[in-house]
């Protein structure tokens, strides 16, 4: 069921032009420390949109992978995600889910083969963080898709700093 | 002023349960999207002046129809009726969307018996019996309401969009649960099955408590049915349509009633 659900997003991802030589994304995202009563650690979602907000490709879902009765109810509270694309998953995900993760510096590396339908062109990284008891905030990272670039961001409130790179 | 007043009093004591002439029926979902393998929402559902503040009277909820994503129907749980709302929840064990609606149909009728005038009211089967032989006056209403909400567990489906031959129902273009603060979302109204054209429709935000402003607005249906509303802030937001066909000939007047309550995300 999984693989078929990554194939399917795979074949519509190779609809239009023709692909980008693959190089690898690496997207670092700075979890902020905070120094609140009841802290926990919020749930991340990281894909990829065109400039028109429409969702090409989840990247990552950090959420309690481990609580199986509930865990997922709260994957709603990511808003933006759930919205462009979230809802429309089979979690977990093979290579996307994974644990909510600590402050700190934390990275998603995707190799360029898992984008290899990915036409070149200009695209956006989108982080979204929403924190149990705390807020919910979207950092929106321009990038381009087909050679070498860097590009940073910043979030204010739930994310810190963000950068990105696109190897060859 | 003290002549409305007791006009309003008559018509809240008569009504038919979701007639709501004087008072606002609403039918309000705890919450709209949801995810994960099974999910809980409560329902409130009452009339009031100010939709979803319970300070009026509760629904009769006895015309309530939850439809499920598959078709078929779901029954409420927990189900009280308090004394300005009632409330019941509802378990969502299937990923889609879930209709839940109030709906009714009957006749209202005044007629003058000795000089004196009566009200009478009841199912349209009973009708012809209803009325004493000596009646003069008779004045009868057609009456159907529908009031109902959307709430969805993971993605959106529409195969409870249905669109029923009789009474007045909106036909999503957007999804109703997938509306946000500053995007447009389009429905069409039907009546008895035909696109209802130059219907005004009511939108209201609940949270009136908290401001000065109610912030109404007002669309009219164009030919084909369809209304566009753009949503200037996330909310809960109640949106009503009432369709009035006078008396033709044989055929009594009309009474369509429609209500949605649709949440409205940041």
């Amino acid at each position: 069921m999984r693989k078929l659900t990554l194939a399917a997003t795979a074949a519509m991802a190779s609809a239009a032009a023709a692909p980008a030589l693959a190089g690898d994304l690496n997207v670092s995202v700075e979890i902020p420390r905070l120094s609140v009563a009841a802290y926990h650690r919020p749930y991340v979602a990281v894909w990829i949109e065109r400039p028109d907000n429409t969702a090409v490709r989840t990247l990552a879902v950090w959420y309690e992978v481990s609580n199986v009765a509930e865990g997922k109810d709260w994957l709603k509270d990511m808003r933006t995600w759930w919205r462009r694309g979230g809802r429309a998953m089979t979690l977990p995900a093979d290579g996307v889910s994974s644990a909510t993760k600590a402050p700190g510096r934390q990275t998603v590396s995707v190799p360029g083969a898992r984008l290899a339908g990915l036409p070149a062109g200009d695209y956006v990284v989108v982080i979204e963080a929403a924190r149990e008891l705390g807020g919910r905030e979207v950092v929106r990272v321009p990038f381009r898709w087909g050679a070498a670039n860097t590009a940073r961001a910043s979030g204010s409130t739930e994310l810190g700093a963000v950068s990105l790179t696109v190897t060859r | 002023m003290k002549k409305s007043i007791a006009l309003i009093a008559a018509l809240a004591t008569l009504a038919l349960p979701m007639s709501a002439q004087a008072h606002r029926a609403w039918l309000a979902p705890t919450s709209t999207v949801l995810s994960g393998a099974d999910a809980w929402v409560g329902f409130d559902a009452g009339m009031s002046n100010g939709v979803f503040i319970p300070d009026h009277a509760a629904m009769n909820l006895a015309g309530l129809v939850i439809t499920a994503p598959d078709g078929s129907t779901a029954q409420p749980e927990n189900m009280v009726r308090a004394r300005y709302r009632s409330s019941f929840d509802l378990h969502l064990t299937q990923p889609g969307t879930w209709k839940v609606a109030n709906v009714s149909s009957g006749i209202n009728a005044t007629y003058r018996e000795n000089g004196e005038e009566k009200r009478w009211r009841g199912q349209a089967a009973e009708f012809p019996g209803a009325i004493p032989a000596g009646a003069t006056d008779v004045v009868a209403t057609r009456t159907s309401n529908r009031v109902e909400t959307f709430v969805t567990l993971g993605a959106p489906t529409d195969t409870v969009f249905t669109n029923p031959a009789s009474g007045l129902v909106l036909i999503p273009v957007t999804h109703p649960n997938d509306l946000a603060a500053g995007e447009a979302a389009t429905f069409k109204l039907s009546m008895d099955g035909v696109a209802a054209s130059g219907v005004e429709v009511t939108v209201a935000r609940g949270g009136t408590r908290y401001r000065d402003n109610p912030e109404e607005m007002t669309v009219t249906t164009g030919a084909d049915g369809a209304f566009t509303v753009t949503w200037p802030e996330p909310g809960m937001y109640w949106l009503n349509a009432t369709v009035r066909t006078p008396a033709q000939g044989e055929t009594i007047a009309a009474n369509a009633q429609y209500v949605a309550v649709m949440e409205v995300l940041p």
